[in-house]
C-alpha cells in the first residue's frame, strides 16, 4: 500500500504552528506505531487540535515536519486525505441533514454508487443503533447519538489512520463507555487510532502509548506504565473525624506511603500521592496504611483511592498547574472506611 | 421553525460490535469520484438543504414577484406611458436584476457553512477540491430558475409577450443562469474573505446595488449624462439584460451575448482561483 518501512502510522520533527504572537504548537516530536491508540494528553489550548489538524492536512504547518503513513501532509495532501479520517471535536457531519443523508452524502463523495452508499450506510446506522433515527435531522440528535454518527462517518472507509479529537468531551458516563468500546472495535480491525483527550483515564483506557503536551509542546511521552510510574500510582484522600488528630495521621502516612502528605483545607482533610518504589499495588498500600492508621487509633470517616488526575500529572511534569482546572477530571475508585 | 427534540441516551439501541467489525473488513475502497461526480454530490447536498429548510426559498418567491409589481407599477406610467407598454422592456432586465441579486445570497450561505464542523470533514476527503463550491453554485443555479420562472409567470400574468416565444425565453434564462453561476464566485471569495455574516451582506449591497441599477435596466442609457453612459454601456450587467432581452424578444444578439459569456469567463478566471486559495488556507 504505503512504500514507507519505519512502521509508524505517523512521524512529526519540529512540528510548529503559529497564530498571530501565540505558538500553538511549538516543536512537537510524534512517533505513532501503526495499529495502535496513541493518545495525546493536554488541557484546552494545549495544541492538540492544531496538531491533529495539521496531520489531517487541515491546517498548514509553520514548521518541521510531518509524515502520515510515509506521505508528507503538505506535499502530499492528497495521499495523505485518502487514508485518514476525522471525528473533530465538534460534530463533522451536516446538522441541517439526516443520519441517512450524511452518510450517504459522504458515501458519495468517496466514490461509492448510489446503491453502494445507500446500502452501506444503512448497515452503518443499524451497527450503530441509529436506524430509527436515521429520518431525524442530526441537530436534534442527543451528544451520544452525534458522536456516533461522526465516528460512523469517519469509518464510511475504513480508514487506515483515524483522528479522534476529544471524541467524549460532553458526554455522560454512559455514552462515553460506548464510544470507547467502537474505539476498541475500530482498533481490533487494524486502523491506527490518535485519540486526543483532557482525560488521563480515557487515555489510560484506550491507548498503549500517550504523549502530553502543554503550551504546545511535548512534556511527557511512554507508554501508559512509563508514564504513571513518572508521577505516582495513585493519590489517597483522607477524611477524620476529629481535626485534632490529622498530625498524627500525617506521621503514619509518611511513614507507611513514603509519601509526600498535604494537608488540604478543610481542617480534617488530607492528601498523600502514593509512591511508586514499593512492588505493591497502590492498592494493597493504601489498605496497609488503612490498617496502620486504626491500629494507632486514628478515627477515619472517609478514604479514597484515586489516580492521578490530570491535575496531579501536570504539577509533577510541568511544576505548573492546567490552567483550566474546570476541565481537568478526577477519576476515583470510592473506597468508603 | 424547528423544536429540539432530543432522543436521551438510553433510548439508543447498543453498538454492535460484531456488525461494526464485519463492516470494517468488508470496507472496499471504491475509486475517487470524479471532479463532475464530486460536484453533483455536493449540488445533491444544497437541494437537501432546501428540502429541510424550504422557507429559505422566500428570496427566489416573493422578492422576484414584489420586484416585477413594485418598479413595473411605479414607472410604468411615467416611462412609457403605461404599465402593460413598460413591461414589455421591464421584464427581461428585472429578470436579470432580480436574479443576480439573490447570488448574494451564496457568500452569506458559505460564510455560515464554512465554520461548521462538517466543512473539517469536506476539506479532508479526497476530492478535487472546488466541488464543495462548485456544489453551492449548482443548487443555487437551481433557485435562480425557480425565481425567473416566478417572474415570467406574473410577467405574462400582467401582459408581458416575449416575440421568441419558448425557446427565446428559455434560452434568455439559460444566458442568465450561466452568467449568475460565474459572477456568484466573487460572493464565494467574500463570503470565505470576511469574518461576519453581516460584513458579508453589508459588503454584498455595496457591490449589488450599483452594479444593477446602473445598467440599462430601466431605462435607455441615452437618457443619462455622457460620463454615466460610459460606465452603464460598459457594465456587464447592461450586456446580460440587453442579450436576455433580445434573446426573448427573439433576436440573436451575438455580440451581446459574446460579452456576457466573455464577462463570466473573466470572473470565474479571477475569482475562481482566488476563492479556492481562500478555501485551501481556511
Amino acid at each position: 500500500m504505503s512504500q514507507h518501512t519505519s512502521g509508524l502510522a505517523i512521524e512529526t520533527a519540529g512540528l510548529v504552528k503559529t497564530f498571530g504572537e501565540t505558538r500553538a504548537v511549538d516543536g512537537v516530536d510524534l512517533a505513532v506505531p501503526t495499529g495502535t491508540v496513541y493518545g495525546v494528553l493536554g488541557p484546552n489550548g494545549a495544541g492538540k487540535t492544531t496538531t491533529v489538524k495539521m496531520l489531517a492536512t487541515l491546517l498548514r504547518p509553520d514548521g518541521g515536519e510531518a509524515h502520515v503513513f510515509g506521505h508528507d501532509v503538505v506535499r502530499e495532501a492528497d495521499e495523505v486525505r485518502g487514508r485518514v479520517s476525522l471525528t473533530g471535536q465538534y460534530a463533522s457531519v451536516d446538522e441541517d441533514l439526516t443520519g441517512t443523508e450524511n452518510l450517504v452524502l459522504l458515501g458519495r463523495l468517496l466514490g461509492h454508487g448510489k446503491k453502494a452508499a445507500r446500502e452501506r450506510s444503512g448497515q452503518l446506522l443499524e451497527a450503530f443503533g441509529l436506524t430509527d433515527a436515521a429520518g431525524k435531522q442530526v441537530k436534534h440528535y442527543s451528544g451520544g447519538m452525534r458522536r456516533r454518527i461522526d465516528i460512523a462517518a469517519s469509518i464510511l472507509n475504513t480508514p487506515e489512520l483515524l483522528f479522534l479529537d476529544e471524541p467524549t468531551t460532553g458526554l455522560d458516563p454512559r455514552s462515553r463507555n460506548q464510544v470507547w468500546d467502537i474505539v476498541r472495535a475500530v482498533v481490533a480491525q487494524g486502523t491506527t487510532v490518535l485519540l486526543t483527550t483532557q482525560y488521563l483515564d480515557e487515555a489510560d483506557q484506550l491507548a498503549s502509548r500517550i504523549a502530553v503536551i502543554d503550551h504546545g509542546r511535548v512534556i511527557a511521552e511512554g507508554t501508559k506504565g512509563e508514564l504513571k510510574a513518572s508521577v505516582g500510582a495513585g493519590t489517597v484522600h483522607l477524611r477524620l473525624r476529629d481535626a485534632g488528630q490529622r498530625p498524627l495521621a500525617a506521621e503514619v502516612l509518611r511513614r507507611t506511603l513514603d509519601a509526600q502528605v498535604q494537608p488540604e483545607p478543610d481542617p480534617v482533610a488530607l492528601t498523600a500521592r502514593v509512591g511508586t518504589a514499593a512492588s505493591d499495588t497502590a492498592a494493597e498500600q493504601a489498605a496497609r496504611a488503612l490498617g496502620e492508621l486504626a491500629r494507632a487509633g486514628v478515627t477515619v470517616d472517609n478514604f479514597s483511592l484515586g489516580q492521578p488526575s490530570l491535575d496531579e500529572v501536570f504539577l509533577v511534569l510541568t511544576g505548573h498547574d492546567t490552567k483550566d482546572t474546570q476541565d481537568t477530571k478526577d477519576a476515583k475508585d470510592q473506597v468508603t472506611a | 421553525m424547528s423544536t429540539v427534540t432530543t432522543t436521551e441516551a438510553k433510548d439508543l439501541a447498543p453498538v454492535s460490535a460484531e456488525s461494526l467489525a464485519a463492516l470494517l473488513v468488508a470496507g472496499q475502497r471504491p475509486p475517487r469520484p470524479s471532479a463532475f461526480s464530486a460536484s453533483l454530490t455536493f449540488g445533491w447536498r444544497a437541494i437537501l438543504k432546501i428540502k429541510h429548510v424550504p422557507e429559505q426559498l422566500f428570496d427566489v418567491t416573493a422578492f422576484p414577484i414584489m420586484m416585477v409589481l413594485m418598479y413595473t407599477y411605479l414607472f410604468g406610467g411615467a416611462l412609457a406611458g403605461s404599465p402593460e407598454k413598460y413591461i414589455q422592456f421591464l421584464l427581461p432586465g428585472i429578470l436579470v436584476m432580480s436574479v443576480v441579486m439573490i447570488t448574494m445570497y451564496t457568500g452569506v450561505s458559505v460564510n455560515t457553512d464554512i465554520e461548521k464542523g462538517v466543512f473539517d470533514r469536506f476539506r479532508s476527503l479526497p476530492i478535487w477540491r472546488p466541488s464543495t463550491m462548485v456544489g453551492y453554485l449548482l443548487g443555487d443555479a437551481l433557485r435562480y430558475a425557480i425565481a425567473s420562472v416566478v417572474m415570467l409567470t406574473v410577467g405574462v400574468v400582467l401582459g408581458y409577450r416575449p416575440d421568441g416565444g419558448v425557446v427565446g425565453v428559455l434560452a434568455g434564462i439559460a444566458l442568465l443562469i450561466v452568467f449568475s453561476f460565474a459572477f456568484s464566485w466573487i460572493w464565494t471569495m467574500f463570503g470565505l474573505l470576511l469574518r461576519t455574516e453581516k460584513s458579508v451582506m453589508g459588503v454584498s449591497m455595496m457591490v449589488i446595488f450599483p452594479l444593477t441599477f446602473l445598467s440599462n435596466v430601466f431605462v435607455d442609457p441615452r437618457t443619462m449624462p455622457g460620463w454615466l453612459q460610459a460606465f452603464v454601456n460598459n457594465s456587464p450587467i447592461t450586456h446580460l439584460s440587453s442579450a436576455v432581452r433580445e434573446l426573448m424578444a427573439g433576436d440573436w444578439p451575438v455580440d451581446e451575448i459574446a460579452w456576457s459569456l466573455g464577462w463570466a469567463g473573466l470572473f470565474v478566471l479571477i475569482f475562481g482561483p482566488i476563492t479556492m486559495r481562500l478555501y485551501n488556507r481556511k
